[in-house]
């Protein structure tokens, strides 16, 4: 093969235009529920990222479609599965669900407001934090284990009925302190590879690293169907592979570090309509 | 270097790794104050084939950031360095040799790995499972290693 042909091959494999920065499709889900999936950076952004995009908007067509409809959306079987829990007694207290909080549409708006400070609890609260004590203080039932199925799929079922709303995560008062805890392991660069989250999904969003178009790394569509793993995942299970992915010893999903972690991620989406659950790869 | 220093930094390592003998131990490799390092790292010339298949797997894996012209048959070349087409003739055999063993010499906070360093991590893991590491860490790439990827990126002319 001549040179030239070469050359140029290398170049549309690297440096195709369709692999730099997010798409400008627009996301509607069910041909009804219109979505932010790219915002004015809010201002604790200031002097790091301009605008925030949804990774929704780093994925590929065919990813991006199936987000799109909730028929094809598979983490709506996750939603479907915490519908009958929503309904369902568990404990010694009698009390499901829905005795307290009525229908599940009634709970829209909620997600987008965590994690955040708990007065009561003195500290700040992830959703899943929040379910498991209406868990163990209202309902006498076991906790939920953190991140996973049961867990994941009530969240999920809570972001479906916010889907649209504006992600509006406060940072100040009392979760100031957790805040600026998040803020700095997001700039420590764990690990034998040395990589923190801002090298990867502040300096270098819309990159290509290997195979892997690189997003702004933003939460507002967790729980998140991954096509990799065929399942939902929640925002700390994805922390922990990330952390781990720069050969270091990772934080257990429920830690401190990774509720501040997921605190401080959340505000960065502040302006992204929740998505959840959103379909990735 | 003396017997004594690398009797010592053989000691630590062994736990994880051997340095091989002969090599010049992580922590006694000489960075002039450019960040290049003009001695071989194990006076036995790099195997420029060798330091080929590490541009694409294993702890080498350099195409996950750089994209390499002469090694378009190979799929998925990252963005996130520079490209290396051409990379022998910008950067001696030296800057290079520094560049893969601790680029952060030379670039200070680059994200670019140090791939012949075992010390300064912030929880290190043992490799990709998580768990915090045993005992001293093994280098990313071993002493000839560097020496094979350094071989080949001289490969690398357009003039």
């Amino acid at each position: 093969m001549k040179r030239t042909t070469l050359t140029a091959i290398a170049l549309a494999m690297v440096t195709g235009p369709a692999m730099a920065d997010p798409d400008a499709d627009a996301l509607v889900v069910n041909g009804e529920i219109e979505m932010v999936t790219e915002a004015s950076a809010p201002a604790h952004l200031e002097g790091a990222l301009k605008t925030v995009y949804s990774g929704w908007r780093f994925r590929s067509d065919e990813t991006q479609a199936v987000q799109m409809d909730d028929f094809d959306n598979p983490g709506m079987l996750g939603v479907e599965v915490a519908l009958d829990a929503w309904t369902e007694v568990a404990g010694t207290e009698g009390e499901s669900c829905a005795s307290c909080h009525g229908s599940p549409e009634e709970m829209a708006g909620v997600s987008a407001t965590y994690p955040k400070w708990d007065a009561a609890a003195g500290e700040v609260q992830t959703l899943t934090m929040q379910m498991n004590e209406c868990r163990t203080e209202r309902m006498g039932a076991e906790p939920y284990a953190y991140d996973k199925g049961d867990a994941i799929n009530m969240t999920a079922l809570l972001t479906s009925v916010s889907r649209g709303m504006p992600m509006s995560v406060a940072i100040d008062g009392p979760a100031a302190e957790t805040w600026e805890m998040g803020k700095e392991l997001y700039y420590t660069r764990f690990g034998q590879l040395e990589l923190s989250c801002a090298n990867c999904h502040e300096d270098n969003y819309g990159m290509m690293i290997r195979a892997d178009h690189l997003s702004q790394g933003q939460i507002n569509g967790f729980p998140t169907y991954r096509l990799k793993n065929t399942k939902l995942n929640g925002v700390h299970s994805r922390f922990k592979g990330c952390i781990r992915d720069t050969r270091a010893e990772t934080f257990a999903p429920g830690s401190p570090e990774l509720i501040a972690l997921e605190l401080y991620v959340a505000s960065r989406s502040n302006g992204l309509s929740v998505e959840g659950p959103s379909v990735r790869n | 270097m003396g017997r004594f220093a690398l009797g010592i930094a053989a000691t630590f390592a062994a736990a994880t790794m051997a340095v091989a003998e002969g090599a010049i131990a992580p922590g006694d490799v000489e960075y002039d104050e450019y960040g290049a390092v003009a001695a071989s790292l194990t006076g036995v010339a790099g195997d420029a084939e060798n330091g080929k298949l590490l541009m694409n797997k294993g702890a080498g894996n350099c195409i996950a950031c750089h994209a390499v012209s002469a090694l378009s048959e190979l799929s998925f070349h990252g963005e996130i360095g520079p490209m290396l087409d051409g990379v022998a003739d910008r950067w001696t055999e030296a800057d290079l040799r520094g560049i893969v063993a601790n680029a952060k010499v030379m670039f200070d906070g680059t994200m670019m790995p140090s791939f012949y360093k075992t010390t300064g991590y912030t929880r290190p893991g043992d490799a990709y499972t998580g768990k915090a590491a045993q005992g001293e860490l093994a280098p990313l790439l071993t002493a000839q290693e560097v020496e094979d990827v350094v071989a080949y990126l001289m490969t690398l002319k357009e003039t």
